[in-house]
């Protein structure tokens, strides 16, 4: 890693800033897939309208701007800009170094091409070389199988299962913590560049 | 039908009184064993008055998802610590609970237990809640010890999740469901 390597390009996407006029309406459309909210948040699912998703943007630049423990992006391919999901570290608590990462790709035409998975990897190196963190978290309910597929993938382990801490669907799933620390992150750079 | 859902054995439940818990939780907040021991926050002493600001905040937006109690010995009515639920999910059931004995001759002596026994009932005969979670940094043995008296099960470990004193902590998991809490205490 240089200083003149850019952070936020990957091969098909980058990571950049919120569009309100043109995100506001595509993430708008998301919000109508359960398959999409379930797994972002604990709280029930309800769509928003274009309106409420650019009320959500207002706020999140509030609380990153306020709080600075917040780094939200937006998920866009290279070749047209076109937004396909999003990723953001929350609740950064610096005196400890930790962070909890989340990750959604939209629409479910652009599931499976990798996007998430290169975005995973340029927030991670973002996390721990730019705002040298010492670990990052991440939650994940039992039943979304592809995003523990992805941060496995990606080298995280299950660290903690609350078990049966969420009821969808007439059941009670259990909720698992995943993490990985940033001596592990560098050792699987290593592995990579021999 | 328990009567008494506020009083256990040794301590009994009450309302936040904001000016005596404003002045108790400033000076607790002095002791910075008992502050890492209890918060995963930066410790800092606060003032009577910004102590005072966060509680009437709580009061003021009586939120839904949260439960606060002062504990009391059922002796003297001396005021020990808190205990309270809160980050509720409603649609699953879930919560987090946290104590903090600030008076440290009640340290060890089993009055900590008996408050979270007192907040287990609350969450599961009257919340009617699903589950009740917990995280413990792993230099507190004796909380550890307490909520595994009170039923809690191990549920796992945040690596190296909190740096203190010069060296990488972990954070545990544990949580109760209501099975686990019914069948402790049929």
């Amino acid at each position: 890693m240089e200083i003149k390597d850019p952070l936020f390009e990957g091969k098909n996407i980058r990571l950049a800033s919120i569009n309100y006029e043109k995100d506001a309406e595509i993430e708008s459309k998301w919000t109508h897939d359960p398959e999409y909210m379930r797994p972002l948040r604990p709280e029930p699912v309800r769509p928003l309208t274009p309106a409420q998703v650019k009320k959500k943007y207002e706020a999140i630049e509030k609380e990153e701007e306020e709080t600075k423990s917040l780094y939200h992006f937006t998920i866009r391919l290279c070749e047209d800009d076109r937004l396909v999901g999003i990723v953001r570290l929350d609740w950064v608590d610096w005196a400890n170094g930790n962070a909890h990462l989340t990750i959604a790709i939209g629409d479910p035409a652009d599931q499976r091409q990798g996007y998430d998975a290169e975005a995973l990897q340029l927030l991670m190196r973002y996390a721990f070389t730019e705002l040298n963190l010492y670990r990052l978290s991440a939650v994940m309910v039992e039943f979304n199988e592809a995003g523990l597929d992805l941060f496995e993938k990606a080298g995280f382990v299950e660290e903690v299962r609350r078990r049966q801490a969420q009821n969808r669907d007439g059941r009670h799933w259990d909720v698992i913590h995943l993490g990985i620390l940033r001596s592990e992150w560098e050792m699987q750079q290593r592995s990579v560049e021999i | 039908m328990n009567q008494d859902l506020f009083t256990g054995n040794l301590v009994r439940l009450t309302t936040l009184d904001i000016e005596q818990v404003s002045e108790a939780e400033s000076r607790w907040s002095r002791d910075s064993e008992y502050w890492r021991l209890q918060a995963g926050e930066t410790y800092r002493p606060y003032s009577v008055q910004a102590t005072k600001k966060l509680y009437e905040k709580y009061v003021k937006e009586d939120d839904p998802t949260m439960f606060a109690f002062i504990i009391r010995t059922i002796d003297d009515d001396r005021m020990i610590g808190e205990v309270g639920l809160d980050g509720i999910h409603w649609n699953h059931g879930d919560c987090f609970v946290g104590i903090g004995i600030g008076e440290r001759e009640f340290w060890g002596k089993g009055y900590g237990t008996d408050a979270m026994n007192v907040i287990l009932r609350y969450a599961f005969t009257e919340l009617n809640l699903w589950r009740v979670s917990l995280n413990v940094f792993e230099y507190n043995p004796r909380a550890i010890r307490s909520y595994e008296k009170a039923g809690f099960v191990h549920e796992g470990r945040v690596r190296a999740a909190l740096n203190r004193a010069g060296r990488r902590w972990d954070i545990i998991y544990m949580g109760i469901t209501c099975q686990e809490w019914q069948s402790l205490h049929s």
